[in-house]
């Protein structure tokens, strides 16, 4: 006896539109979420989202997150479930999960599942990057934006992609001070209307500089930064130290994998996609039929493609159990579309080229059955 | 102090105060906070120590994903404490190492 037909695990924007496209087929769908509140990092997001207006653009990430809840909360009563405060621990290859919730162990069993599990920021290797002060830009969003507090007064923010970007202007929409942004690339990473925001309120990018080094008794002080030849290399005598309390790591995400690993899953190892990704096919199915893979877990992207993506596997995970609808096909075909309309720009050159990497996978380290020794 | 009083686009209205102890020490916070902005409010960054080298440990990425911010919290160590809910009367300790049963 399945406990569900389609089990969709993290209430990120992928994980909820995957929950809501699937019920509103008719599929049986849990959705489960470790945090407490729906919405994954939306709930900190406090810019508006770009792409086309069917897609939310010109709306805040915050506002998406309640509209999705929302929405979720509605129909709740009817075929949709939600386990908050869950968290998924096992994985089995029999269409099973475990996850703890208030301490106890629990089971639920599937036809399909959705991961919408999200990526982890990643760390930068200087020496004295283990010292408090030494934070990541999307942890340091999330205490300003969601708690309302802000854990240092000057800032250094390292790397000039959107989230980069991004948090250095709403740290200082809090109030706090940027010192400046570096990048080690020739070029800044995220969006211009981000970067001519900052350098608007007087914050300069520095394009090829890096940090070299974190200085402080039992928390960040000092930061040690260096400009970089062509390849990549520090150019002596150009070091600066700046009087700084938090380094903040922008420095891209790695997809949340781990859960997936545990049963045997085909992984390919694609750095355009932020390093290892489940391997899938355009529906976001993996090697196994049953598992479905969204979001940055999918590759790391971001939420406009996440909840295109989610949608798109909510309504062929529900198709494959049966729930067949009039102009399904059709709505699928428009979803394919609107991702590749969305990735049109010269900024998604790099996730198009994962992308066709996916596609032809022969060349590329693919790792099958990667598992924990 | 590091709460943010005035935001041009979110407001923190004030909420309910609940009270808890930071290492015997009596603080308090808001409801909504987690235990890591509650302690951060203060401007306290070291919640534990590492186990080789005995290096401070602030929190890294407050998503729950990289178990930099471990605490002992009412008597229990390994506490993620920048996903977990501050609840009145909690009793928070700095961790060493792997902790104590």
């Amino acid at each position: 006896m399945k406990d569900t037909q389609v089990l969709v695990v993290g209430g990120g924007p992928a994980g909820l539109m995957a929950a809501l496209a699937a019920s509103n087929l008719g599929a049986c769908v849990t959705l489960i979420d470790r945090q407490e509140t729906l919405g994954g990092q939306l709930i900190k997001q406090t810019h508006k989202f770009f792409g086309t207006y069917k897609e939310q653009a010109g709306v805040r990430g915050i506002d998406i997150a309640t509209r999705l809840s929302e929405e979720i909360k509605s129909s709740e009563n009817g075929n949709l479930k939600t386990i908050q405060g869950g968290e998924v621990v096992a994985f089995y290859p029999d269409c099973t999960i475990i996850y703890s919730h208030n301490q106890t162990l629990k089971k639920i069993r599937y036809d399909r599942v959705i991961f919408a599990t999200g990526a982890s920021e990643r760390m930068l290797l200087f020496p004295g990057n283990d010292l408090p002060g030494v934070y990541a830009a999307g942890a340091i969003q999330t205490l300003m934006n969601v708690n309302g507090v802000l854990p240092g007064d000057t800032y250094l923010m390292v790397g000039a992609g959107n989230i980069g970007l991004i948090v250095s202007y709403q740290l200082l929409q809090a109030g706090a001070r940027v010192i400046c942004v570096l990048d080690a690339m020739p070029k800044i990473g995220g969006y211009l209307v981000h970067a001519s925001k900052i350098r608007r309120m007087g914050i300069p990018i520095y394009l090829r500089h890096t940090i070299l080094e974190a200085r402080g008794e039992n928390k960040v002080e000092e930061a040690v930064i260096t400009a970089l030849d062509n390849n990549l290399r520090p150019v002596p005598g150009t070091e600066k130290v700046l009087k700084v309390d938090v380094i903040s790591l922008a420095v891209g995400l790695n997809p949340l994998g781990e859960l997936l690993e545990q049963c045997g899953l085909k992984f390919v190892y694609i750095p355009e996609l932020g390093g290892f990704v489940p391997f899938h096919d355009e529906f976001m199915r993996t090697s196994r039929k049953e598992i479905f893979v969204v979001g940055d877990l999918a590759g790391v992207e971001e939420a406009t493609t996440a909840m295109l993506q989610g949608r798109l596997a909510g309504l062929v995970a529900a198709q494959d159990i049966g729930y067949i609808r009039d102009g399904v096909d059709r709505e699928i075909e428009r979803i394919l579309e609107s991702l590749s309309k969305y990735r049109a720009g010269p900024k998604s050159f790099k996730i198009k080229e994962g992308i066709s990497k996916l596609k032809t996978n022969d060349k590329q380290s693919v790792i099958e059955g990667f598992k924990y020794a | 102090m590091k709460r943010i009083l005035k935001h041009p686009i979110l407001n923190f209205p004030r909420r309910k105060i609940i009270s808890f102890t930071f290492n015997g020490k009596e603080l308090s916070g808001f409801e909504g906070d987690t235990i890591a902005s509650a302690l951060i409010s203060y401007g306290i960054y070291n919640f534990h120590t590492s186990i080789k080298l005995k290096r401070p440990r602030g929190f890294f990425c407050v998503i729950g994903n990289c178990s930099s911010c471990l605490m002992e919290v009412d008597g229990m160590p390994n506490v993620r404490i920048c996903v977990t809910p501050l609840r009145e009367g909690m009793k928070i300790h700095t961790q060493e190492g792997k902790g104590i049963f």
